[in-house]
């Protein structure tokens, strides 16, 4: 848990402070996301906390321990720290850049060779392979993921990230936010992650702290609640238009029901897949293999044009999303997919289920139900018709 | 051409190499001095922009002053031979290597010392773990040019009666229009460019072993 008790800043030469009278807690185990405009004071605030700024007053509390005059290198080392331009030393290995904490705080060299080993691979990258590689031999998104990993490598529990998966294409950024986020439910760490990006503090943030000038907070609450309820008119232009869709970034496709597709063997061939196919009301049939991986995708139409053997039918199913992936991603693959359908597979890559439009449609209608219920629904009303979304509007008209 | 030949296969064996020997001898103690005291000094000064400044003005204020007046100045502090000519070249060689350290320094890429310090690296790890060796590769370098101009500046340490190729070059144009005058200029001013040659694959050899894989071109 992280305390942060009255903060303020003033930087040497200028009249106005750049964090003002700050106070806010972190809870033990989530990710609070500083989210505001450019110069609002998101990264001084979060700069504060592991007193790479000294604050000119207030106190700073890790754990409950007052840490605002001990030691600030000795404080830093407990605390992950990640910033957009990664900064991974580029004359040591991997390896060594990983170990620079453990060296720091003394563990011997067969625990921290461990410890590399296990972080790579947490991070998805072969040890043997990658260990004693440089920096410049890693893409943008590789070096990132070590970045975390060096972050993580003495175990801190306390994280601070600023605009992490910032400077990396949007691709590989959303592909290393579920990743970040899938590792975050196993490790739990206490972490202060700072973007400029609604989008990327709705889908990361357990808690969205949203900050305006001098860094004093406009709202901080539960991603659900800011979108459904923003406390004044700088948060709700700040969320910008479009929160139903934004709203998309919440659910993810475990929260919701799959559809049950037919599916078939693959092995089986062709006469047994045509059987699936006439038994069902669906189009498509999902062709399976052995370990009840997703291959191939083939209708009525591909079944009656092939020879029999199924391995080169159909189109590829490629199109595939885990559990914990949001509505929202899903909804993007589902638009590009041949069939309108995003195949949900478990960590193993053996088919669960499938989520296609009607999927989305009944997820978005059980919101609205809860924002016209809750709330959310006087929060619509009162910021005027400019600021309001499509869905907001639609609500509104059914009333009248 | 001839004759130049014959001069060297009898000047060679004994003369010219006890010479050479002296020569870069004295070049590198010198060159060690001053990367002592031109490292140091830009560790100290690299993140002090008015120390910076002063010390970078002493340097360069040394370097104009002309070789043969400054060899002559130490004498009656120092005497004749090693003594002022080693306190001669050590000062003549700071200037380049001071430069590039602090430029060195400086350089080094500020998401890097940022994040170095935000993992908990005391100011002093920093220096000793990140900046000193991304910034080796411009050290490097600046040592390398003090090396080159102290080979040549060396020649004039004759003059107060110091080792090396000097004693040979002044005494030939002393003598010019005599018989070998010309052939013992030249011999010398040849092995100086040897040493230059051997100083600068000596530098190839360190570079590799010096400057990490992680940053080479």
């Amino acid at each position: 848990m992280i305390t942060l008790e009255n903060l303020t800043k003033t930087f040497a030469g200028q009249k106005e402070p750049a964090v003002k009278d700050l106070s806010m807690e972190v809870p033990e185990g989530e990710i609070v996301v500083l989210v505001g405009p450019s110069g609002c004071g998101k990264t001084t605030t979060m700069r504060l906390v592991n007193r790479l700024i000294e604050p000119d007053s207030g106190k700073i509390y890790l754990e409950g321990e007052d840490v605002t005059s001990v030691d600030s290198d000795q404080l830093r080392r407990r605390i992950g720290y990640v910033i957009q331009q990664i900064g991974l030393f580029p004359h040591m290995t991997i390896g060594e850049n990983i170990a620079t904490v453990p060296h720091l705080v003394g563990w011997d060299n067969k625990k921290t060779s461990d410890r590399i080993d296990e972080l790579l691979n947490m991070v998805g990258m072969d040890p043997a392979d990658y260990r004693n590689r440089y920096p410049k031999e890693l893409s943008g998104g590789q070096k990132q993921r070590i970045g975390v990993a060096r972050a993580m490598a003495a175990d801190p529990s306390v994280m601070l990230m600023d605009e992490p998966f910032g400077a990396i294409d949007p691709i590989t950024r959303s592909k290393l936010q579920n990743e970040f986020l899938r590792l975050q439910e196993d490790i739990k760490k206490t972490i202060i992650f700072v973007t400029h990006d609604i989008d990327e503090a709705i889908k990361m943030g357990d808690r969205i702290a949203i900050l305006r000038d001098y860094s004093t907070i406009a709202q901080y609450d539960k991603p659900e609640n800011i979108l459904l309820n923003p406390a004044d008119d700088f948060v709700a232009s700040f969320i910008g238009t479009g929160a139903s869709l934004k709203r998309l970034n919440l659910a993810k496709l475990g929260d919701v029901e799959l559809v049950d597709w037919p599916t078939a063997k693959l092995e089986a061939g062709a006469d047994e897949a045509r059987a699936v196919l006439d038994r069902s009301d669906k189009e498509w049939v999902l062709l399976l293999d052995e370990q009840r991986h997703p291959q191939r995708w083939v209708n009525g139409d591909h079944l009656a044009q092939g020879n029999g053997a199924l391995e080169d039918s159909g189109v590829p199913a490629t199109s595939t999303a885990i559990m914990d992936t949001t509505l929202s991603s899903a909804l993007a693959d589902m638009l590009t997919s041949e069939n309108s359908t995003v195949i949900v597979i478990d960590s193993d890559g053996a088919y669960q289920g499938v989520a296609d439009l009607p999927t989305i449609t009944k997820a978005t209608k059980a919101m609205r139900v809860e924002a016209h219920g809750g709330e959310g629904h006087d929060a619509i009303e009162e910021h005027g018709e400019d600021k309001e979304d499509a869905s907001a509007g639609r609500l509104k008209d059914a009333e009248a | 051409m001839d004759i130049f030949i014959t001069y060297l296969r009898f000047a060679i064996p004994d003369h010219l190499i006890a010479a050479s020997g002296a020569h870069a001898a004295a070049v590198g103690i010198s060159v060690l001095l001053s990367s002592i005291i031109g490292i140091t000094l830009g560790c100290f000064a690299y993140r002090r922009r008015r120390l910076a400044d002063i010390s970078l003005a002493v340097a360069g204020t040394i370097i104009t002053i002309p070789s043969f007046a400054l060899f002559a100045l130490l004498v009656p502090f120092l005497g004749f031979g090693w003594p002022p000519t080693i306190v001669a070249l050590t000062a003549y060689g700071v200037l380049p290597i001071l430069r590039n350290t602090i430029t060195g320094l400086q350089g080094v890429d500020s998401a890097v010392t940022d994040s170095a310090q935000g993992v908990g690296l005391s100011s002093r790890q920093r220096l000793f773990r990140i900046e000193l060796p991304l910034a080796s590769p411009v050290i490097i370098a600046g040592v390398r040019v003090s090396t080159l101009i102290l080979l040549g500046i060396a020649a004039i340490a004759a003059i107060v009666a110091g080792p090396g190729l000097g004693e040979d070059i002044f005494s030939g144009l002393a003598r010019l229009g005599s018989a070998t005058a010309l052939y013992l200029v030249l011999s010398s001013v040849m092995f100086i460019v040897m040493l230059a040659i051997a100083f600068d694959i000596a530098f190839l050899l360190f570079r590799k072993f010096a400057i990490s894989k992680g940053i080479r071109q």
